[in-house]
């Protein structure tokens, strides 16, 4: 069990990142990523959405969507096929509450985190993580926490990527590679980087 | 059957997130001051944060938790000041609108320079390589960084020398404080006779670098009313608290032509010469 979840974390963080290898969530790494502070509050979002969607998509897969969950067994159909829109429904309502509660609640955290916490609910690597936890079959826990890890290794890619961004403001791009083309290019470069660790986990 | 199901699912997990969802919002609404809104709407929403706030809306809330007066804003007309200030039952802090002007007129052709600066195209940079490429070292240094900080873009880079153009100035003040040679500085609206030099070197070492500097010969001085004109060591400046008439840089006779009204000499000749001038030396 340790091992597993071990492997998990450094899988997810490191050698399967979301960004660099996955090309899920591309959207925000090329549109957040100019300014550090930016980019800090993004993978801030990011990491408490992922973790919540991937902890609250799993509880539903297991009990409702899953070929031998209680409620495939109640009724004798296999529901999986609802997955990405149930996954969706649920990521989203539930993002809203939260959002609201913190509001009240915790006003300090609601406004660091600020606008890119309803953004990234429709982000496709947190329904991604959601159907990657489907696919494998994972538990609720090892779900979660596959959630939190490629989170981080989002926060990860993103944090680099805006600090290298904002050294390439001071540098001397030629006219034609300026703007996003440079960008897209580092990202290749990063993730080319990245393929580094690919050995790491099988 | 199973299509029935799954409708029922969806159905049903639409409906008990919807319920869910408005019950938070019911259970954790946050009150507002009602009044924020209306002013937010008063005000101009340049978001040039100008008063000191992070926007027209963080500004709205202060003014309507009384953290801030209104005058504290540089964009809003007097009328809207006065709306806003009446809607709160606040007094109008009165300000005269205020506009940048950069007090240099050395342009790359009247002005030289001493060295070539091929670094990073920003003044701050420029000027901290052995203060960058003008032979003035006080001199506009041209690369533009007010320019890019300015919200409404009021300042053009002409010749290689910053020009507010007061019209368009909402004066916020950025460029105040991007400039790295302190040469811009906000100025009544209705003062438009300046000083371009901001040089505190000798008369003679300053006509050495440029054709336009401030030789503190005291002609507009003696040609101005009282206190309108001030001498600071080898420089005149305009006393923004009583400025002077707009005809007087042509009563003065200004010998370097240094003395301006509204724009700097070398906008001036751009815009089709001026009248007495000298005709261009540079062939």
């Amino acid at each position: 069990m340790g091992k597993d979840l071990l492997l998990i974390t450094v899988g997810a963080i490191l050698v399967n990142n979301f960004v660099l290898s996955k090309i899920l969530g591309i959207c925000p790494l090329l549109g957040v990523s100019k300014k550090l502070d930016t980019a800090l509050g993004m993978s801030g979002a990011v990491i408490f959405v992922l973790t919540l969607a991937t902890l609250v998509t799993s509880l539903f897969f297991k009990f409702a969507l899953s070929p031998d969950s209680a409620l495939a067994k109640a009724t004798g159909f296999n529901f999986d096929f609802l997955q990405t829109i149930v996954f969706i429904v649920v990521i989203a309502g539930l993002v809203q509450i939260v959002e609201i509660i913190m509001q009240k609640k915790a006003p300090k955290i609601y406004s660091a985190l600020g606008i890119y916490l309803p953004l990234i609910t429709t982000n496709c690597a947190v329904l991604g993580a959601a159907v990657i936890n489907a696919k494998e079959g994972r538990g609720v826990i090892e779900s979660t926490i596959f959630g939190f890890c490629s989170a981080v290794g989002f926060a990860l890619a993103l944090v680099l990527f805006s600090s290298i961004r904002e050294k390439l403001e001071l540098a001397r791009v030629p006219k034609a590679f300026q703007g996003t083309s440079i960008a897209l290019i580092t990202a290749g470069i990063l993730a080319m980087a990245f393929m580094g660790f690919a050995g790491l986990v099988k | 059957m199973m299509i029935l199901y799954s409708i029922l699912i969806l159905a049903g997990l639409g409906l008990v997130l919807g319920l869910m969802i408005a019950w938070t919002a019911k259970m954790f609404a946050v009150e507002q001051d009602p009044r924020v809104e209306k002013v937010l709407s008063m005000l101009p929403g340049a978001n040039c944060g100008g008063c000191g706030f992070a926007g027209c809306a963080d500004f709205a809330k202060a003014l309507a938790e009384g953290r801030a007066e209104v005058g504290g804003c540089p964009v809003s007309s007097k009328e809207a000041k006065g709306m806003i200030a009446s809607f709160l039952g606040l007094a109008v802090s009165d300000s005269v609108r205020k506009v940048a002007v950069v007090l240099c007129g050395g342009s790359s052709s009247l002005a030289r320079k001493a060295a070539e600066y091929n670094g990073i195209s920003d003044c701050r940079s420029a000027n901290l390589v052995a203060g960058g490429a003008k032979g003035c070292r006080y001199g506009c240094l041209g690369l533009a960084s007010c320019a890019r900080v300015c919200p409404v873009n009021a300042i053009e880079i002409l010749d290689g020398l910053a020009i507010v153009h007061p019209e368009l100035c909402i004066g916020c003040g950025k460029c105040v404080k991007a400039c790295p040679r302190n040469l811009i500085k906000l100025v009544p609206e209705n003062a438009h006779v300046h000083v371009f030099c901001s040089s505190r070197d000798k008369g003679a070492d300053k006509k050495k670098v440029c054709d336009v500097p401030c030789i503190g010969c005291r002609k507009c001085v003696k040609a101005a009313g009282e206190n309108e004109m001030l001498v600071e060591g080898f420089l005149v400046r305009t006393n923004y608290e009583k400025p002077p008439a707009n005809d007087l840089p042509v009563r003065a006779g200004c010998p370097t032509n240094c003395l301006q009204s509204g724009f700097p000499l070398a906008y001036l000749k751009k815009q089709g010469g001026m009248p007495g001038e000298k005709e261009e030396k540079v062939a």
